[in-house]
């Protein structure tokens, strides 16, 4: 997020040629609204609303659309070339007014594209205007963040949409209250959610997730038509934050900014926030259950440790086919530094760690986080694959490990990919795909196993049926 | 057509489709229960964009015009017309996006149109998707020696025969250069690089894209290689974008007719093609709405004529491959056509028939594109499917009431943003291709150029024409109209099947296709069968949910007359029951 503000200012020319030479081939990254967008798919009744112009929306439908094949709907407010000149004070009004009515939303909330942030948009004082205006429904609670793509990634836009719900909604409650535990958990799978929902549970702890998109992004068929689809975590519920008996926040890379929803939490309402990381593999996962056993002040449930021992006998068992391979892993950083830590406790050398983000903080934390990360493995941020493809055929890896942006790459090494993140659009179920706990490791064991057993049958002239 | 000048068969009209039995729903009061929620003055806008047919005249219908804010809509930007649909597709240029990274991911290989890798080009750039990834310093000092930069990287990188620009919204509003950057790039690395100003705000929909696209491909391609190709017939296919491999299809068809397709715009096409496709004797337009200007500007300037045809459904095929053949006007080619037909007609039959007795009398709904929603009706006719409702997500009047009313097009703000090139006869290299008598002859022979009609005469009177189809009017179609099929965009496709009704992309195909001519008839005709009988929609009730079925409850004697009506009636009760009925769905206002 920090990406030329903690810097010194230096020429366009100049940094180019230093750093990012070229053009971004095949990013690695997507653009920010998309993740404010998810964000707000979190928190239930809310319609997202892009202010700019429709064609950002359609893309980003389209694109969330092929990872959840569920239905996204987003709306604009539709620049035309005169409120691109004039400023989009009008197309703004009309378009929450008719959103309102339409969708009758609990929250309508509104990202900037670059086209409104170029003009320098006034959000605060344009959504103020409206507020005051007498001629219009006022139903919806109103959330805006500035997005702008030129600066930070679907994962900043993401993280800063939380930061603004949460923001914006919190109040201070009773005192004495132990309300719920706030969980921001950084941007991971619907399946995630749910399995995060039931450690929780597991340890009997109240929980508000901002956001939780478990159900509106991955929700059964209808009776009938769902103008909003169900789910998500209620307004009433983020209101309910300055009471939260504690913060918990996914992400080691977002731990490096201040301004984030934990944080605010913090410094408005003294709720203890606990920072950790994505809870991806066995210490991440042991850090996370650590936080909400000293939160819950009770021993591991049986359950969760029972997982754990789960997650440990596969590694034991499995260890003979895993040892010793070399991955590339790239993506989000924070799901890289994840997987990263995961693929060395198990065996697997990650020879390659890459990710589009450029938040500075990426190899230190790489590096501070996985001790026995080898020296010679190549750390890049503000990354894309035409530079990961070219690192990755000098390193000679056996697996591949991202979205299913890195499948051209795989397919030109002839090495398996393991389908992780955001986005997966050729396979079904990349929304359901479960990273994070014990369960989530386990799950991802058995598919890097298997992919390397499936590629040594394949290519074994003997083909071994027993193994 | 020489075979369908007998009486047709019983079940079979004259052009030979078989009827549908299903019928035609009261248009009338359907489209005044989808408008009577809104408020006024939006409720003036749909009217005119939701109208009921009538073929003899088509009624005037409000297109092309912008969607109101806060209305979720399926239209895309000018950029995405312009790099995604009709230039996007170009496999050996190089395609920059000056702008920030999301408008060109986006755009990376969403459509799938395809390319095979070539013997002399063993790099398909088509998966590669550039962009200047532009940053808050490129926004607040501009842009132009980044994008200068990225150019100059991307030849090094890949030394390709030509490159084109995009602009994205900020860079309109930032004030690059972006033509400046571009001239000054070819002077300096000697290769063609053009840009587009396609910035995403500047039409109503991806419309204004295809037209920018259009006026640039024609001014810096098209023309620049005079040598014609050897082959006779030559015809380029124009609004073709190979999407599933439909290009492959049709071009397997023409060439076992023996005519020669000099160019396909813009599907698996390479520079070269489109630099001499001015050479071809004719141009064949598929899709209309994406690539007119481009029909209309080669017959100015080079002398080539365009016709109207379409590769989509059986029937449609065999009477656009008449209609080259009537236009060379050549006996051997006309045979071959025929053979052709005949051999193509008869493997296809018996797949025909059997959907047809699987499909007849089930019904079906589209809304996509420029011309899919006109195109695709002929797929379902092939076997007997009624179409109740279609529209445009951005086409223009023309494409629903035919090219006569283009002088009656009223020219808005955001239609005058469009650059309307001029074009004049090319001194040297226009080249009638039919001497005056020969055209003559064939206009007297019914031989239409230039003769678009649209989709709304085609269509039976009283079928719903909805433009630019809103969310709430979606849902009320569906409610209302309750379609076998219906076919439209991935950003309608999961509301649509969670409510029980399959839907079909007929942007990208989801993963299937090609569509065209007849092997490609044959694949949607089965593709439409597995959507539609499949079993699943009768698993979305679970047991303990469902009303006791009265063919059980009823016991014997079922089939009696009494039993059967019975019957129908509880089971016409049960497939009206809803289980929890949420909040009344009558509230939506646009
Ligand atoms: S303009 Fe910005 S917000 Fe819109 S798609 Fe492009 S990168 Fe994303
Ligand atoms: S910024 Fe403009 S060009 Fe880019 S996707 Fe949005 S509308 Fe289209």
């Amino acid at each position: 997020m920090s990406c030329s503000s903690c810097k010194p200012q230096v020429g366009p020319e100049e940094e180019g040629k230093e750093e990012f030479p070229g053009p971004t081939t095949n990013a690695c990254k997507l653009c920010t609204p998309l993740g404010a967008c998810l964000a707000y798919k979190g928190i239930a009744g809310t319609i997202p609303f892009l202010h700019g112009s429709q064609g950002c929306a359609t893309y980003i439908r389209r694109y969330l659309i092929s990872h959840f094949r569920e239905p996204m709907d987003i709306a604009a407010s539709n620049f035309a070339e005169h409120s691109a000149v004039f400023g989009g004070r009008e197309v703004l009004h009309t378009g929450i007014e008719n959103v309102s009515r339409q969708y009758k939303p609990e929250l309508i909330g509104i990202a900037t594209t670059c086209l409104s942030e170029t003009i320098g948009e006034n959000m605060p004082q344009l959504l103020h205007e409206y507020k005051n205006r007498t001629d219009v429904s006022h139903d919806a609670a109103l959330v805006h963040v500035s997005t702008p793509s030129f600066k930070g990634t679907h994962v900043d836009g993401y993280h800063k949409a939380v930061r603004s719900i949460v923001e914006s909604l919190a109040e201070a409650g009773p005192e004495n209250v132990a309300g719920p535990v706030a969980l921001m958990p950084g941007f991971v799978s619907a399946e995630d959610l749910r399995h995060l929902r039931e450690l929780f549970a597991a340890y009997e702890l109240p929980l508000t997730m901002v956001p939780d998109y478990s159900e509106t992004m991955d929700g059964g068929s209808w009776a009938a038509y769902e103008r909003i689809p169900v789910g998500g975590t209620t307004v009433e519920a983020v209101k309910a934050l300055g009471s939260a008996r504690a913060a918990i926040e996914c992400g080691h890379i977002l731990a490096t900014t201040s301004k984030t929803a934990g944080a605010h939490l913090a410094d408005k309402f003294s709720v203890p926030l606990h920072r950790i990381g994505l809870p991806i593999g066995l210490r991440e996962t042991d850090r996370l259950c650590e936080v909400m056993g000293s939160i819950a002040s009770r021993e591991t449930p049986a359950a969760v440790e029972a997982a754990r021992g789960r997650l440990i006998d596969a590694m034991v068992d499995g260890h003979k086919y895993v040892f010793n391979q070399r991955a590339v892993v790239y993506g989000d950083e924070d799901m890289v530094i994840g997987l990263t830590s995961f693929l060395c406790e198990i065996g697997v050398t990650p020879v390659l760690c890459a990710s589009g983000g450029r938040s500075r903080h990426f190899a230190a934390e790489l590096r501070k986080l996985v001790p026995e990360l080898p020296e010679s493995t190549i750390i890049r941020e503000g990354a894309d694959f035409s530079t990961i493809g070219t690192e990755a055929e000098a390193l000679n890896p056996d697996l591949l490990i991202g979205n299913s942006k890195g499948y051209s790459l795989a397919r030109r090494l002839k090495i398996p990919l393991i389908r992780c993140g955001f986005p997966i659009h050729d396979r079904m179920g990349g929304h359901r795909i479960l990273h994070v706990g014990y369960r989530g490791a386990l799950a991802l064991y058995d598919t890097i196993v298997n992919a390397i057993l499936e590629r040594k049958q394949d290519t074994s002239s003997i083909g071994y049926a027993y193994l | 057509m020489s075979d369908l000048s007998t009486t047709p068969p019983e079940g079979y009209d004259s052009e030979g489709y078989p009827i549908p039995t299903a019928t035609q729903p009261d248009s009338e009061a359907m489209r005044a229960e989808m408008l009577k929620i809104y408020p006024q003055k939006t409720r003036r806008k749909r009217e005119k964009q939701l109208l009921t047919n009538n073929p003899e005249t088509p009624p005037e219908i409000g297109a092309n015009t912008r969607t109101i804010p806060g209305i979720i809509t399926q239209r895309g930007c000018t950029y995405a017309g312009c790099r995604g649909v009709v230039i996007g597709p170009i496999h050996d240029i190089l395609h920059i996006t000056h702008g920030p990274v999301g408008c060109s991911y986006y755009s990376w290989l969403t459509r799938r149109n395809l390319a095979r890798p070539k013997p002399d080009q063993p790099i398909n750039f088509l998966q590669y998707c550039m962009t200047t990834d532009m940053q808050e310093e490129d926004i607040v000092f501009g842009g132009e020696k980044k994008l200068a930069a990225a150019i100059r990287e991307a030849y090094a990188m890949f030394k390709p025969k030509a490159i084109a620009v995009y602009s994205t919204c900020p860079v309109g509003l930032i004030g690059d250069d972006v033509h400046a950057v571009c001239r000054q790039a070819k002077a300096e690395l000697g290769i063609n690089i053009f840009g587009f100003s396609c910035e995403g705000y500047k039409g109503v929909s991806q419309s204004a894209g295809h037209h920018i696209a259009n006026n640039g491909v024609f001014k810096h391609m098209v023309g620049l290689n005079d040598e014609p190709d050897k082959e006779k017939f030559r015809i380029n296919v124009l609004g073709e974008y190979n999407i599933g491999g439909d290009a492959w299809e049709i071009d397997t068809v023409l060439k076992k007719c023996g005519i020669h397709v000099t160019a396909t715009l813009s599907g698996d096409i390479s520079y070269e093609q489109i630099t001499k496709c001015h050479t071809a004797d004719l141009n064949v337009v598929l899709c209309h709405r994406s690539i007119n200007y481009m029909a209309e500007m080669m017959e100015t300037k080079f002398g080539v004529p365009w016709i109207k045809a379409n590769f989509t459904g059986a029937e449609q095929t065999s009477k656009s491959l008449r209609k080259i053949g009537k236009y060379f006007d050549d006996k051997q080619l006309i045979d071959r056509i025929e053979e052709v037909i005949a051999q193509e007609m008869a493997a296809l039959k018996p797949v025909q028939e059997e959907m047809r007795k699987r499909l007849q009398g089930k019904t079906a709904a589209m809304f996509v594109g420029g011309s899919r929603a006109h195109h695709y009706q002929h797929l379902f006719k092939d076997v007997g499917m009624l179409t109740v409702a279609a529209g445009y997500e951005f086409a223009h009047r023309d494409d629903y009431e035919g090219r006569k009313v283009l002088p009656t097009i009223k020219i808005d703000a955001d239609s005058r943003n469009i650059e309307e090139i001029e074009v004049e006869a090319d001194p040297k290299r226009f080249v009638p291709r039919k001497t005056p008598e020969q055209l003559e002859a064939l206009k007297a022979g019914g031989f239409n150029f230039k003769d678009y009609d649209g989709m709304m005469v085609e269509m039976k009177k009283s079928t719903l024409v909805i433009d630019d189809i809103s969310h709430h009017e979606m849902e009320k179609l569906i409610e209302l109209y309750k379609p076998d099929i219906i076919c439209s965009g991935i950003k309608d496709k999961f509301v649509i099947e969670k409510l029980g009704v399959p839907c079909k992309q007929l942007h990208s195909y989801d993963y299937g296709g090609p569509y065209t001519a007849y092997t490609g008839a044959a694949n949607f005709y089965k593709e439409l069968d597995r959507m539609i009988n499949t079993k699943v929609w009768k698993l979305i009730t679970p047991s303990w949910k469902k009303p006791a079925d009265p063919t059980i409850a009823m016991g014997k004697g079922i089939d009696s007359p009494t039993n059967k009506t019975i019957r129908e009636v509880v089971a016409g009760m049960a497939k009206a029951w809803k289980p929890q009925k949420s909040a009344p769905a009558s509230s939506a206002e646009g």
